[in-house]
C-alpha cells in the first residue's frame, strides 16, 4: 500500500502539471489507483484529476476522443465505441478482472503505464491512435510507446481516427479474467492492414511484416506466421516463449480472418 | 483531510487520513458488511457503489469519494434481503463472507443489463470470487430472482 | 421425514446475506485493541544473528516487539489433531532459525496499522544464510538438514528420521505384489505430480485475543478446531489449559486450512505480555505464503490387469513434500493409498509405500481431500490408462472391479463396505454425460475436439476409533431447546444439519431449536470439523443425545401424569398416556413445571460418539472438455458428479458442497499453480497470480445423489464434505486425452502442456 502526505484535487491541468513537476519523484497523478496500491510508494502529493472532466468520450473533427479518466468499462458500453472498429476496444477490456475493477481502472492509467500485458494497448495499436500529452502534445501511440516514460507529463486523452476501419481482437488467457498469455488485434481498411501483438509478454508491438503479408493477399495464416517470426517473445509465469509464439500465430490469423469477414466477430 | 461523504444516505463530515481507502472508511463508520478478501483488487468482496456504480472499495481512495454518495449492502437492505432469500433457498450463500460484495454486484447488474443471458451474468459477475459454492447455486438463485422480478414487472404492467 | 432429507435454508442465512458483522474481525471492537503484525523471513533457510529493534520500538504507538529470545522454548505442532498428535513437535513461536520464506522473525504490536508498519520497516535483522532444500525430490539425505534441533519430538513413531529430512515413512501391503504383477497381461507404470494448492477460503486467517475479568486468555478465532486450538495454545504458551478459552464465531470458509493453527499464537502472546486486547488479520499474501497448503506429491502407480479387465495388482508409492514443518505430514499421505487402492477390490496384492520429506518451502497442512485427492488423481489416471491399453471402456473397467456392498476392503484397514450404490452412481453418470454418444471424442470443427473422461473416488466419514464428538441438548423452561455442539460450522451449514437431525428426533419444528456457537467454555467437546466427520460423527452424537432427552421427557411426563413410564408417548408437543390419549401434558407446561417448585428436574442430555469404522462416501465424476488443437486451450463444457453419501440430510447444502468441491477440483486440474523461484520465494502468492476458477471458467456443474443407507450413520448418512473434490483432476486429464491423445500427468494441465504434447505427436518440439 502507498502512503499519501497530501491529496489534491487539481482545478486545472496547469495546476496539476505544476504540482507534479514540483517533485517528480514523489508526486503522482492518480489514475484508477488499482496498480499504485500494489506498491509501497510514499507519495508526497497525490494529484487527482477527477474534477477536470476528463471522463468524456466524444467525436471531434474526424476523431473519437477518449478522456484519460474514462474507466475501462465505459469502452464496453459507450455506443460511440461499441459501434466503431468492430467494438474492438470494449472486447479488448471485457476480460479484465471484473466490472468493479473496470469501473475504476482508467484508459489514461492503462496507456500511460504501458504494461506489457495491456489488452487495451494491443487493441489501440491496431487503430490509428494518438496520445495527447499536456506538454508534449499529440503523438502517435507507437511513438509514445517507444519513447521513454514521460514522468513529468500528463496524459490528457486519446484520439482515434474515425476512419471506418474494421478490427478484431483475440486473446488467450489461463482463466477468463486473468492477464492474457498473448493477445492480438488486427484492423483493416480497404487493403490497409495493421497487426498488433501484445503480452509477448512485453508491451504490444505492431508487425509490419504481417500487415504486408495481408496486403499482398498471401493469407491470414501466413500473416500469423509472419507476426510470430517478426516479433520477439519471452517467458514469464504464465507461459514460455515458444508457446507464446505459437499461439500468437494462431490469434493473429483468427483476428485477420475476422476482419476479412467484416471485423464484427472477434 | 476533510471529506463530506454520503454513506447510505447519511452525510458524514469526517477528517480522514489522506491515504485511507474507501473500504476502511465505510467499515469505520459502521458498514461491517464490506469485507476484504485480497490485496490485489482481484476478489470483488469489497464491492460498494459510488454514485450507483459498483467499484472495489479496497482500491478507491476515500478522499476521491468526497462530495459523492456511497452505498453498501446496509444501504439497500430491502432489495438485498429479497435477493438474499433466493440465495439462501439454494444454500448458495455458504460461508457468507463473499455474499455482501456479490449481492452488491448482482443488484448493480440488474440495473445495468436487461434480461441478461447466462453468459452475460457470468461475465458481469466474474469479478466476484467465491470459493465455497462453485457458482452454480448462485446462478440458480440469480435466475430465479430475475424471473420473479420479471413476473412482478409484468403484473405491474 | 419432516426435516431430514429436506432442502432447509441455513439457520444463519438471513444474517449472512444481510452482511451482519458476525466474523472475527467484526467482533474485535474493544477500545485499545492492538494491531499485531509479523515480520517474516525473506530467506528460505537462515540463522538469525541479530535483530536491532531500538529504533522500531521508539515509533509512537508501538507497544510490543517480540523476537525469538522472548518466546517460550517449547516445541509444539500446529496441527489440529486429537492428542497425542501424529505430527512432529518441530516449531517454536519464533525461532533463531528460519526455515522458509515467510517464517516469522518478529512480532510487532501497536496502536494502529500505520505505526506497526513503520516499526516493521525499521527492524534490522542480520541473517547467516544456510543452503536451502527447495526440491522435494532431492530432500532425502540432502546435506542440508531442515530440522537438526535436539528437542525435536514425536509423540510416537511415524517412521521419520529428521537427520535424513524424513518426516515420516511407512508401508502397507498384502499378497505377493511382484508375483501378481508378473501374472498380469497388461501393466501400467506411471508417475504423477500434484501441486501444493492453496485452500484460498475468502476469509483469511485472523484472531482476536483479550484477557477477561478472571485474567483468562480469550481467543476469538477463525478456526475449524476450537478444542484442539485451546489445547495447543495452552501448551505452546506454557499455560494451564484452564486459563484459555476459545470462541469460534462465523467463519469465512476453511477447507482444511483452519484445521491447523496459523494466526492464533501471535496476538495471544501479545495479549499475555501487554495485558491488552490484540488482533491479527492476515493479508492474502500471508494467507498464501505463510500458512499451510495441500501437500505437493509425486505418486508412482503400478497397476496390472488380466485381459478380461480384472485388476490383479496395485502398487502406489508416494513422495510427499511436508515443507518446513510436519503438520499433517504422516496422515495426509496415508490417504493417498488407503482411499484409492480399495476401489480395485479384486486385486490379489497391493502395496502402498510412502515417504514424507522436509524442504524449505511453506508447510503443507490439511486441504479438503487430505491426500486422497492426490492419490485419486494418480490411481484413477492409471486406471484410465490401463483401460485404454486393455481396449476396455474405463467405466466398464470400474464396474468389473469395484467392491460390492458388504465386501471387506483389505486396503482400507479391512473395513467392510457397509453401504454402497457406486455401480448406480457410475451408470447414472454415464447417462447424464451422454457417455454412449460422447465417448471417447466428438470432432466439432477442424480445430475443436471434445472428449469425455471419468473417475471414481471414496473418502471416509470421520477418523475411526480416534476422533470423538459430543452434543448436548437442553429443554429450556419455555419448552424450546438449545442444541450445543463443538463441531464448527465454517459455512458448510453443519449447525443447520445437526438441528435438522435434532428436530427429527424431537419431532418439533426447526424453529423450536436454537443452535449455540462454539465456545470451549460451554460447548461439549468435539474434535472439530475436519476429516468429513461432522454429519456422521457429531450427527450420531446429536441423535443419541436427543433420543435420551425424549426418554427423559417421557419419564417426567409420565410422572406428572401419574402413569407408568412405559405407557407414555411423546409426539413432540405433549406427553400423553397411550391407554388414555386425552390425558396429556404439553411440553411447555412440562418444561415450566420441571423448573418451578419442589422436585425440580431441568432436563438436559449429553452424548458422545466415536465410530469404530469410517464408512466411505463414494462418487463417480464425469467431465466433458473441448480442446483447441491449435492453441492447446481446454474448456470444461460439462461436469457431472453422482454421489453416494448415504442419506442426504440437507438436499441443498449437500448439492452446494458437491458443486463447490467439484469447482475446486477443476481449479486444481487446470489452473491452480503454486511455484517457487530459485530463492525459495512463492511467486503465486496472490489472487492475481494464483488463479481460482471464476464463474466464467466453469460449466454449470450437474450433481445427483444416489442414496444408499449407511447402517452406522445418523438416519443412514455418511459424509459429503471432502469426497467431492477428488474426481475432476483425473476425469479431466482423461477427457483431454480422449479429445486429443495427449496425457498430462503433472498438474495443472495448462494449454501449454497440451500443445507441447500435440506437437510431439507430430514430431515437433514446442
Amino acid at each position: 500500500m502507498y502512503t499519501i502526505k497530501s491529496y489534491v484535487f487539481a482545478q486545472s491541468l496547469d495546476e496539476a502539471w505544476e504540482l507534479l513537476n514540483r517533485d517528480r519523484q514523489n508526486n503522482v497523478i492518480l489514475g484508477g489507483g488499482c496498480w499504485l496500491r500494489l506498491g509501497k510508494k510514499r507519495i508526497r502529493t497525490a494529484i487527482d484529476l477527477c474534477r477536470l472532466g476528463l471522463d468524456q468520450v466524444r467525436l471531434a473533427d474526424g476523431f473519437v476522443e477518449i478522456g484519460a479518466y474514462v474507466p475501462l468499462h465505459r469502452l464496453e458500453t459507450e455506443p460511440l465505441l461499441t459501434q466503431r472498429f468492430g467494438g474492438v476496444l470494449g472486447k479488448s477490456v471485457e476480460n479484465i478482472v471484473g466490472v468493479q475493477l473496470r469501473n475504476l481502472a482508467t484508459v489514461g492509467g492503462s496507456v500511460f503505464s504501458r504494461f506489457g500485458f495491456s489488452d487495451l494497448i494491443t487493441a489501440l495499436l491496431a487503430l490509428d491512435t494518438r496520445v495527447v500529452l499536456y506538454k508534449a502534445g499529440e503523438m502517435p501511440l507507437e511513438a509514445f510507446l517507444s519513447a521513454p516514460i514521460r514522468r513529468g507529463d500528463i496524459l490528457v486523452k486519446l484520439r482515434i481516427r474515425d476512419d471506418g476501419r474494421v478490427a478484431a481482437y483475440q486473446s488467450l488467457r489461463r482463466t477468463a479474467t486473468d492477464f492474457p498469455v498473448v493477445a492480438a488485434a488486427v484492423s483493416r481498411r480497404g487493403n490497409r492492414w495493421v497487426v498488433s501483438v501484445g503480452a509477448r509478454p512485453g508491451f504490444a508491438r505492431r508487425s509490419p511484416l504481417a500487415a504486408g503479408v495481408l496486403e499482398r493477399g498471401e493469407g491470414c495464416g501466413a500473416a500469423g506466421r509472419a507476426a510470430a517470426r517478426e516479433l520477439p517473445f519471452g517467458s514469464n509465469l504464465r507461459a514460455g516463449e515458444n508457446y507464446r509464439r505459437a499461439v500468437a500465430a494462431v490469434l493473429v490469423r483468427r483476428a485477420a480472418q475476422a476482419c476479412e469477414e467484416g471485423g464484427r466477430e472477434a | 483531510m476533510k471529506v463530506k461523504i454520503t454513506l447510505n444516505g447519511k452525510l458524514l463530515n469526517k477528517h480522514i487520513p489522506n491515504d485511507m481507502m474507501l473500504l476502511d472508511f465505510v467499515r469505520k463508520y459502521g458498514a461491517l458488511s464490506v469485507k476484504r478478501g485480497c490485496d490485489t483488487s482481484n476478489c470483488g468482496l469489497c464491492t460498494v457503489w459510488v454514485e450507483g456504480t459498483p467499484v472495489l472499495s479496497c482500491s478507491y481512495p476515500a478522499a476521491r469519494a468526497d462530495g459523492r454518495s456511497v452505498t453498501t449492502l446496509e444501504g439497500v437492505r430491502q432489495e438485498a434481503e429479497a435477493f438474499g432469500r433466493f440465495l439462501a433457498a439454494q444454500g448458495a450463500e455458504q460461508c457468507g463472507f463473499c455474499s455482501p460484495g456479490f449481492i452488491m454486484t448482482v443488484l448493480a447488474m440488474r440495473r445495468e443489463l436487461k434480461d441478461p443471458t447466462e453468459e452475460q451474468i457470468a461475465r458481469y459477475l466474474a469479478g466476484n470470487l467465491c470459493r465455497c459454492s462453485g457458482y452454480t447455486g448462485q446462478l440458480r438463485a440469480i435466475q430465479a430472482w430475475l424471473r420473479e422480478g420479471q413476473q412482478a414487472g409484468e403484473v405491474q404492467a | 421425514m419432516n426435516y431430514v432429507n429436506q432442502a432447509v435454508p441455513k439457520l444463519d442465512s438471513a444474517a449472512l446475506t444481510a452482511g451482519q458483522g458476525a466474523y472475527t474481525d467484526d467482533l474485535a471492537t474493544q477500545n485499545g485493541c492492538l494491531v499485531v503484525k509479523v515480520l517474516r523471513s525473506p530467506h528460505p533457510f537462515a540463522k538469525i544473528l541479530s535483530i536491532k529493534r531500538e529504533t522500531a520500538s521508539r515509533v509512537n504507538g508501538v507497544e510490543c516487539i517480540l523476537t525469538w529470545e522472548d518466546v517460550p522454548q517449547i516445541r509444539y505442532t500446529l496441527a489440529g489433531q486429537s492428542y497425542p498428535e501424529p505430527s512432529p513437535y518441530d516449531r517454536y513461536i519464533l525461532e533463531q532459525v528460519v526455515r522458509y520464506v515467510g517464517d516469522p522473525v518478529a512480532i510487532v504490536a501497536g496502536r494502529d496499522e500505520a505505526c506497526v508498519d513503520k516499526a516493521l520497516g525499521m527492524l534490522k535483522v542480520k541473517y547467516q544464510l544456510l543452503e536451502p532444500v527447495l526440491d522435494f525430490e532431492r530432500a532425502l539425505d540432502n546435506p542440508s538438514v531442515v530440522h537438526p534441533e535436539a528437542d525435536y519430538h514425536n509423540n510416537f513413531d511415524i517412521g521419520g528420521d529428521p537427520a535424513r529430512n524424513l518426516v515420516a515413512s511407512g508401508c502397507d501391503a498384502e499378497g505377493d505384489l511382484e508375483g501378481a504383477l508378473a501374472g498380469c497381461d497388461v501393466v501400467v507404470d506411471r508417475t504423477y505430480y500434484t501441486k501444493a494448492n492453496a485452500q484460498a477460503m475468502m476469509e483469511t486467517f485472523r484472531t482476536y485475543t483479550y484477557l477477561d475479568h478472571n485474567g483468562r486468555l480469550n481467543v476469538v478465532t477463525s478456526t475449524q478446531v476450537p478444542f484442539h486450538c485451546r489445547r495447543i495454545i495452552a501448551h505452546a504458551l506454557g499455560l494451564s489449559p484452564a486459563r484459555v478459552r476459545v470462541v469460534k464465531p462465523r467463519i469465512g470458509g476453511g477447507f482444511g486450512a483452519k484445521q491447523t493453527l496459523v494466526s492464533e499464537l501471535f496476538p495471544a502472546l501479545v495479549t499475555l505480555r501487554t495485558g491488552k486486547p490484540a488482533k491479527i488479520v492476515y493479508t492474502r499474501q500471508e494467507s498464501f505464503s505463510a500458512s499451510n497448503s495441500r501437500h505437493q506429491m509425486r505418486v508412482r502407480v503400478r497397476m496390472g490387469a488380466t485381459r478380461d479387465g480384472i485388476v490383479r495388482a496395485v502398487a502406489v508409492d508416494a513422495l510427499s513434500n511436508a515443507g518446513a514443518y510436519g503438520e499433517h505430514a504422516s496422515t495426509t499421505v496415508g490417504l493417498t493409498g488407503h482411499k484409492s487402492i480399495p476401489l480395485y477390490a479384486k486385486a490379489e496384492a497391493f502395496r502402498f509405500s510412502y515417504q514424507v520429506v522436509y524442504t524449505n518451502t511453506m508447510a503443507g497442512g490439511a486441504f479438503r481431500g487430505y491426500g486422497a485427492t492426490q492419490g485419486c488423481f494418480a490411481v484413477e489416471s492409471a486406471a484410465n490408462e490401463l483401460a485404454e491399453r486393455l481396449g476396455i471402456d474405463p467405466a466398464q473397467l470400474r464396474l468389473k472391479n469395484i467392491p460390492q456392498q458388504g465386501e471387506v476392503m483389505p486396503a482400507y484397514y479391512h473395513e467392510p463396505l457397509s453401504s454402497s450404490r457406486l455401480p448406480d452412481c457410475i451408470r447414472r453418470g454415464m447417462e447424464l454425460i451422454g457417455w454412449e454418444q460422447n465417448y471417447p471424442r466428438v470432432q466439432v470443427s477442424d480445430h475443436l475436439v471434445r472428449g469425455v473422461g471419468m473417475a471414481l473416488t471414496m473418502q471416509g466419514s470421520g477418523i475411526s476409533s480416534i476422533d470423538t464428538a459430543s452434543a448436548t441438548i437442553k429443554l429450556n423452561d419455555d419448552g424450546y431447546y438449545t442444541l450445543l455442539i463443538g463441531a464448527t460450522d465454517m459455512g458448510t451449514g453443519c449447525d443447520t444439519i445437526l438441528a435438522q437431525m435434532a428436530a427429527e428426533v424431537l419431532r418439533c419444528p426447526l424453529e423450536q431449536i436454537a443452535v449455540d456457537g462454539v465456545d470451549t467454555d460451554h460447548s461439549p467437546y468435539d474434535t472439530g470439523s475436519y476429516a468429513s466427520s461432522t454429519t456422521y460423527v457429531t450427527g450420531t452424537a446429536v441423535v443419541k443425545a436427543c433420543t435420551q432427552l425424549v426418554e427423559q421427557i417421557k419419564d417426567e411426563g409420565a410422572r406428572l401424569l401419574g402413569i407408568p413410564a412405559e405407557r407414555a408417548a411423546f409426539d413432540g408437543q405433549a406427553v400423553s398416556d397411550t391407554a388414555a390419549p386425552d390425558a396429556r401434558i404439553g411440553l411447555d407446561r412440562l418444561a415450566q413445571t420441571l423448573v418451578g417448585g419442589m422436585n425440580p428436574h431441568w432436563l438436559t442430555a449429553t452424548a458422545s460418539h466415536c465410530s469404530p469404522t469410517s464408512p466411505p462416501p463414494l462418487m463417480a465424476g464425469f467431465a466433458q472438455v473441448e480442446v483447441d488443437l491449435e492453441t492447446g486451450e481446454c474448456r470444461v463444457l460439462d461436469y457431472v458428479g453422482v454421489v453416494d453419501c448415504g442419506t442426504v440430510i440437507n438436499k441443498n447444502l449437500a448439492r452446494v458442497q458437491t458443486e463447490g468441491g467439484i469447482a475446486q477440483g477443476i481449479g486444481m486440474a487446470l489452473w491452480e499453480d503454486i511455484n517457487y523461484d530459485g530463492h525459495g520465494r512463492m511467486v503465486n502468492d496472490s489472487f492475481m497470480q494464483y488463479k481460482l476458477p471464476t464463474r466464467a471458467d466453469l460449466p454449470p456443474i450437474r450433481v445427483e445423489f444416489v442414496e444408499s443407507y449407511e447402517p452406522s450413520g445418523p438416519f443412514g448418512a455418511k459424509s459429503i464434505g471432502e469426497v467431492v473434490i477428488n474426481t475432476p483432476a483425473p476425469a479431466i486429464a482423461q477427457a483431454i486425452h480422449n479429445a486429443c491423445g495427449v496425457w498430462v500427468r503433472d498438474l495443472p494441465i495448462t494449454g501449454e502442456k497440451i500443445l507441447r504434447g500435440l506437437w510431439e505427436q507430430q514430431g515437433r518440439t514446442l
